[in-house]
C-alpha cells in the first residue's frame, strides 16, 4: 500500500499536518512543534524506503486522481526524487527538533502555531517540487514553497520583513520567468508532462521559440537557486531571518531549485541540443566556477557569522552548478552528493549560530572568544566538524563530493575547474579557520563561568550534534551511497 | 512588416506589458509601486497564456451541440485557461504576502520609500 502511494505521501502528509496546526495549537502549546517534527521524521523514513525500493525495482509512477499522464498530473518517485525527499525529511526533522525554543524567542508567543503551519507548507512545497512529473505542477509547488518561505523568513524583526520583501520581488520574477518558459514549451509541444515533453523535443529538437523557453526556464531557476549573478537576494535574507527559518530554508530551499535544474536539464530538455547548440552546460559551469570563488572571497570579508555562512552558501551552490555543468557521470554524482552534504553541514552551522544566539553570545566573529569552548563544548565541536567538512578535509562528507567533482573535471579535461575547486577549498579554510582560531586557540580568561541555569537545552545540543555526526556517517558511507543509490539514478550521458 | 504586426500585435503588446511590469518591480523606489509592477508583470504572463489558447474563429471551450466533437479546431484550447486559474490564485497569494510584509516594514520604519528606509536602517 505504502509503495503504491509513495510519490504522493510526503506532500499530502505535510499539507495535512499544516492544516492540523490550528487544532494542535488549541490542544497544547507544544504540540505544533512535536507534530511538525514527527511529520518530518516520517517523511525521512518514506524517502529512505522509497530510495531502497526504487533503486531495486525502478521508478513508481502515480496518477493523481486516476487521470492518465499526458492529460492528468503525474507524480514520480525515482531514485533522484526519493534521495531529495530523504534529504528534506531528515534535515528538517533535526532543525524542527531544535526549533522549539528559538521559535518562541524569535517570533513570539502567539505566532508559534502559524509559524509551524508555514514551515510545514514550505516543506510540502519542497517535497512537491521533487515529486512532481508535470512542468506546471512544478511551478505551483515552487510558488507554494516560495510563499511559505517569504512568510517564514519575514517574521521576527522589521529588518527580516524588509529583506524578505526584497526576496519576494526577486523570487516572483524568477518564478514568473519559469512560467513564461513553460508557456513557450506548451505552445510548442502541446504538453506539460515531463516525459511527454522530453519525447516530443527529442524528435523536433530546438527551434527559436524553444531556445527562448530554455533561456527563460534557466534564468528563472537560476534566480531560485541563487546562481552567481542572480544571488543578490540571498545574503540579506539569510542574515536577517530568525535562526530556525534560516536553518530550514538555507540547506533546502536553493537545493530543490538545483534539483529542478538537474531534472529539466538532463531529462526533459533535449540534452544534445543543450550541450552542443546552446552550450548551456558550459555557461552554468562558468557561472558556478565564478560563484565558487566570488562567494568564498565575499565570505572572508564578513564579520557577521550568519552573513559569512550565507556567502559560503553562494559558493556551495557554485559546486552544485559545476557538477551540473560538467555533464559527466562523476560530475553528476558530485552534484547530487554535494546537495545532501551541504544540506547537512549548512543546517548544522546555522544551528550552531542559533545556539550562540540563544546563549546571548552574538554572532560577530570579532566578538567570539575562547571561553566559548568551555561554556559550549558541544556547539564548538559541531562547528569544528562542520567547518572541516565545508573545507573538504577527509573523512568528513564534504571531501568526497569535492573529490567526485575533481574526478569529473579531470574526465572532462577542464583543468581550470580543478584549480578553482582547490583554490576555493583554501579560501574556505581561511574563513573557517579564522573562526576556529578564535574558538580554540585564543586566550581564555576563565573569569566567567557558565551558570547551571543558562545551559543549552539538551535537545538543542543533541540535534546539532546529530547533524554534525551524520557528516561523518555520510563521509564514511559515501561508497555505499554512491554505488547503491546515486549510480542507479544517472541519466544517460 | 505590417503582416508581422498584424499577426503578432497581441504578443507584442503582451511583452510590452511584461517590460512595464519588470520596470516597475526593479526600478521604482516605492515599495507599493513595486507590488503594482508585480501584478502587472503577472497579468502579462496570464495574458500570454490566454493568447496561446486563442484560435481564429474558435468558440469558447464548452461543448456546443451544433459543432461535433471531431472538429476540435472549432474550439479554443481550454488548457491554458485552466492553468491560468491556478496562476491567478498564486498571484493573488503573492500580493497578499507582499502587502502583509509591507505592513511589518511600515510598522518598523515608518515609511515605504526605499531611500528613507535605507536611511532609517543605517542609523
Amino acid at each position: 500500500m505504502i509503495a503504491q502511494h509513495l510519490p504522493a505521501l510526503p506532500i499530502l502528509l505535510y499539507l495535512f499536518l499544516a492544516l492540523l496546526m490550528p487544532l494542535a495549537g488549541k490542544i497544547a502549546r507544544g504540540l505544533p512543534a512535536t507534530l511538525a517534527w514527527l511529520g518530518s521524521t516520517v517523511v525521512a523514513c518514506l524517502g529512505g524506503y522509497g530510495l531502497w525500493l526504487t533503486a531495486t525495482q525502478g521508478p513508481i509512477h502515480y496518477e493523481m486522481g486516476n487521470w492518465a499522464p499526458p492529460i492528468g498530473i503525474e507524480l514520480i518517485a525515482d531514485p533522484l526524487s526519493c534521495f531529495f525527499t530523504f534529504a528534506i525529511g531528515a534535515v528538517s526533522a533535526f532543525v524542527l527538533l531544535h526549533s522549539r525554543e528559538s521559535v518562541e524567542r524569535d517570533v513570539g508567543g502567539r505566532s508559534i502555531m502559524p509559524y509551524y503551519a508555514s514551515a510545514l507548507l514550505l516543506l510540502a512545497g519542497f517535497s512537491g517540487i521533487v515529486g512532481t512529473g508535470d512542468l506546471f505542477n512544478l511551478y505551483v509547488f515552487l510558488e507554494i514553497s516560495a510563499l511559505a518561505g517569504y512568510a517564514v523568513l519575514g517574521c521576527g524583526s522589521p529588518k527580516a520583513a524588509l529583506s524578505s520583501f526584497r526576496y519576494l520581488i526577486i523570487g516572483t520574477i524568477g518564478a514568473s520567468f519559469y512560467l513564461l518558459g513553460i508557456g513557450l514549451l506548451l505552445a510548442n509541444t502541446g504538453s506539460l508532462n515531463m516525459g511527454d515533453v522530453a519525447e516530443i523535443l527529442r524528435v523536433t529538437g530546438l527551434d527559436s521559440s524553444t531556445v527562448l523557453a530554455v533561456v527563460f526556464i534557466l534564468v528563472g531557476l537560476g534566480i531560485k537557486m541563487a546562481l552567481l549573478p542572480l544571488h543578490y537576494w540571498l545574503p540579506d535574507v539569510y542574515t536577517n531571518a530568525p535562526a530556525t527559518s534560516t536553518a530550514l530554508v538555507a540547506p533546502l530551499g536553493t537545493k530543490v531549485a538545483a534539483y529542478a535544474l538537474l531534472r529539466l536539464g538532463y531529462e526533459v530538455l533535449p540534452y544534445e541540443a543543450l550541450a552542443v547548440d546552446l552550450r548551456v552546460f558550459d555557461v552554468v559551469l562558468a557561472l558556478g566556477a565564478v560563484g565558487i570563488i566570488w562567494g568564498s572571497v565575499m565570505a572572508i570579508a564578513q564579520d557577521n557569522l550568519k552573513r559569512m555562512l550565507a556567502y559560503s552558501s553562494v559558493a556551495q551552490i557554485g559546486y552544485i552548478a559545476v557538477g551540473f555543468g560538467l555533464a559527466t557521470p562523476y560530475g553528476y554524482i558530485g552534484a547530487v552528493l554535494h546537495v545532501i552534504n551541504h544540506a547537512v553541514m549548512k543546517a548544522c552551522l546555522f544551528l550552531v549560530t542559533a545556539n550562540l544566539e540563544r546563549q546571548g553570545h552574538g554572532i560577530s566573529i570579532k566578538g567570539l572568544n575562547a571561553s566559548l569552548r568551555r561554556k559550549m563544548p558541544v556547539t564548538c565541536a559541531c562547528f569544528a566538524l562542520a567547518s572541516i567538512s565545508m573545507i573538504g578535509l577527509p573523512p568528513a562528507a564534504g571531501f568526497f563530493s569535492k573529490w567526485y567533482l575533481l574526478l569529473g573535471s579531470y574526465e572532462q579535461g577542464s583543468w581550470a575547474i580543478i584549480v578553482v575547486i582547490v583554490i576555493s577549498s583554501l579560501l574556505n579554510a581561511v574563513y573557517f579557520f579564522r573562526v576556529l582560531e578564535k574558538m580554540y586557540l585564543g586566550k581564555d580568561d576563565e573569569s566567567e563561568t557558565a551558570s547551571e541555569s543558562s545551559r543549552l537545552p539538551i535537545v538543542m545540543s543533541v540535534s546539532t550534534l546529530a547533524l554534525a555526526l551524520s557528516l561523518l556517517v555520510l563521509g564514511f558511507g559515501n561508497v555505499v551511497i554512491v554505488s547503491k543509490f546515486i549510480s542507479p539514478m544517472l541519466p544517460g550521458f | 512588416m505590417t503582416v508581422f504586426f498584424g499577426d503578432y500585435s497581441a504578443y507584442l503588446m503582451c511583452f510590452l506589458l511584461l517590460t512595464v511590469g519588470l520596470y516597475g518591480m526593479l526600478l521604482k523606489r516605492n515599495y507599493v509601486k513595486k507590488v503594482i509592477g508585480m501584478t502587472v508583470f503577472q497579468a502579462a504572463i496570464i495574458l500570454f497564456f490566454i493568447l496561446l489558447a486563442y484560435k481564429e474563429g474558435g468558440t469558447v471551450p464548452v461543448k456546443d451541440p451544433t459543432i461535433s466533437l471531431e472538429q476540435a479546431d472549432a474550439y479554443m484550447n481550454p488548457l491554458p485557461h485552466a492553468l491560468m486559474l491556478t496562476a491567478i490564485v498564486v498571484g493573488v497569494a503573492t500580493v497578499g504576502v507582499a502587502l502583509s510584509l509591507l505592513i511589518r516594514v511600515y510598522g518598523g520604519y515608518g515609511s515605504l520609500d526605499e531611500e528613507k528606509i535605507q536611511q532609517e536602517a543605517s542609523k
